[in-house]
């Protein structure tokens, strides 16, 4: 424990073991993560991404090393695990122990916009209303580190691109320091600050991204950093000619505004 | 290919000729009897009467001696004064009231039992075996050994509606709290719920639909059991009215006490689907949006 001090990055990881039988699923893993930074961590099926974010979220203890994380964390996963039998801002509040809480919760689904769909049940939500409820429920308790699994794996694609943009203000504006669990290597690039590809349990690799804010898929450089994640999770891309990325222009993909 | 044409060619012209006919049948009855729809309860009525009267019928023509069964007019003549003299009314308290009262523990203690083994692990250990034992025990295999025990009193018959409606209950709330999605209990450990808060808020309103399916059979159990409980020593009660009408060869009071179950049958159905709406007001088949 002396070898980290106290007060620095809210999430630290030295020389994580995590092992089911024999097979080592987290394989001496060093992680930092910065306050209010944007990490997103990608990785092939197996890769141990999974097992790092429940560790993370507490669901799962840790074998050997040390892991540090604040306490005040928060985790949306692919399905929104609402409690079918209480009302969305119910939902948001369980487990809060503070007075006012309704109002608290108000604020929370105004903020992503599902201020008319207080009093709906779980059944009655749409998909993208159900993760933004969750996303509310994660927000609500204000977490120094928000755990983010596949959330937005299950959702169409437009619904998507509203989740991101979403995302990216509510982080803005909560400043928490962000773990993003995905598969999709442009999301993980649109989205984050930093980007880890781990295998075997270990970081095979990682990038910082810094594109400018408001990225896009057409954005200069983004192509190129897409081609080196890709190649790195083992799917190899023709390296973009500038041809190509101008006729890309017309159809790229928007993180936010 | 040409087949296929040919036959959908001839289809169309079928059809086009019945529209025809349709129309042509349709200037001889006027508007309001073509525009005449018979409600679908009065439909569902028609086979029930019809063989009601064939019934009547057949008592009226000797053809079913009252001693297999009474004519419907009769059984509707002693129901009416059953009724009217405050009979029936006084054997249907009594057995609303031992039915309720072994009901009400019954359910009691399953539901206590389901909570101890489905919430801890060592409860499982120590408490299920010893139920799941009991519970194949048919209570009315109990019938004698209850009576050396408790006498032939009001006690032995309340025990024995306890048995048959605690286990309904212990093994449907059991399995409803084991079948609790194990992502909500993992959502609500990484919101910071006690484990006290666990179980009230995600736990128990999650294994309630499965109490009900509990309670369900429970209900229909206490009133079945009421049919021997009650030739145990009575004077009151749906049971003893069954027993004693057989001994008078009374078909027709018989037929009374049957369709009393069946009444009874549908009032619990229905007195649960109201319990559910109130409880169960979340789920996807209540609501509307």
């Amino acid at each position: 424990m002396s070898s980290i001090e106290p007060s620095a990055a809210p999430v630290q990881l030295r020389n994580v073991v995590r092992q089911f039988g024999q097979q080592r699923v987290i394989d001496g893993l060093d992680l930092d993560i910065a306050p209010g930074e944007f990490v997103a961590l990608l990785g092939a099926s197996g890769s141990g991404k999974t097992t790092l974010l429940r560790s993370l979220a507490g669901l799962d203890s840790i074998d050997s090393g040390q892991l540090r994380v604040p306490k005040a964390r928060a985790a949306v996963f692919q399905e929104p695990r609402l409690m079918p039998w209480k009302r969305a801002w119910k939902n948001v509040i369980l487990g809060l122990r503070i007075p006012d809480a309704k109002a608290r919760a108000v604020q929370a689904l105004t903020e992503v916009g599902l201020a008319h769909r207080l009093e709906a049940y779980p059944a009655t939500l749409s998909g993208g209303e159900a993760q933004r409820v969750a996303l509310a429920r994660g927000l609500v308790r204000e977490p120094k580190l928000l755990l983010l699994d596949e959330p937005f794996a299950a959702l169409d694609a437009l619904t998507r691109i509203k989740m991101h943009r979403l995302i990216i203000e509510l982080w803005r504006k909560h400043t928490p320091a962000v773990l993003l669990v995905t598969h999709d290597v442009d999301e993980a690039i649109l989205l984050a600050d930093r980007v880890i590809v781990l295998a075997n349990g270990k970081i095979a690799e990682q990038l910082s991204i810094d594109l400018p804010r408001s990225r896009d898929t057409g954005q200069e450089g983004f192509q190129a950093i897409r081609a080196r994640l890709l190649s790195l999770l083992g799917v190899e891309v023709d390296a973009p000619a500038p041809v190509a990325q101008a006729a890309a222009a017309s159809v790229r993909r928007f993180a936010h505004a | 290919m040409t087949e296929k044409t040919l036959n959908t060619s001839s289809f169309s012209v079928n059809k086009a000729a019945r529209l025809t006919g349709d129309e042509g049948a349709s200037r001889l009855i006027p508007n309001w009897i073509r525009n005449w729809r018979t409600p679908d309860v009065l439909l569902r009525l028609v086979s029930p009467i019809v063989l009601l009267l064939l019934w009547e019928l057949a008592s009226e023509l000797g053809l079913i001696p009252q001693r297999i069964i009474a004519a419907p007019s009769q059984i509707g003549g002693t129901l009416w004064a059953m009724i009217i003299s405050g009979e029936l009314g006084k054997h249907l308290w009594v057995s609303l009231q031992r039915a309720l009262l072994g009901l009400s523990i019954g359910v009691s203690i399953g539901v206590v039992a389901a909570l101890i083994t489905g919430l801890s692990k060592r409860g499982e250990v120590i408490l299920d075996s010893p139920m799941q034992m009991l519970r194949t025990i048919p209570s009315l295999a109990l019938v004698p050994l209850f009576i050396l025990w408790f006498g032939i009193g009001e006690f032995t018959k309340i025990a024995l509606i306890v048995t048959g409606t605690t286990f309904p209950v212990y093994l449907n709330l059991f399995a409803g709290i084991r079948n609790i999605d194990p992502k909500l209990i993992e959502a609500a450990n990484t919101l910071g719920l006690s484990r006290r808060e666990l179980i009230w808020h995600v736990i128990l309103p999650g294994s309630l639909p499965s109490f009900f399916v509990g309670l369900r059979y429970s209900l229909g159990i206490s009133w079945l059991a009421l049919v021997f409980v009650e030739q145990i020593n009575t004077t009151a009660g749906i049971g003893f009215l069954a027993s004693d009408a057989r001994d008078f060869m009374r078909t027709d009071v018989i037929v009374i006490c049957l369709l009393i179950y069946s009444v009874l049958g549908l009032l619990i159905d229905g007195l649960i689907r109201t319990l559910e709406r109130f409880a169960l007001a979340w789920r996807p088949s209540f609501v509307r949006n």
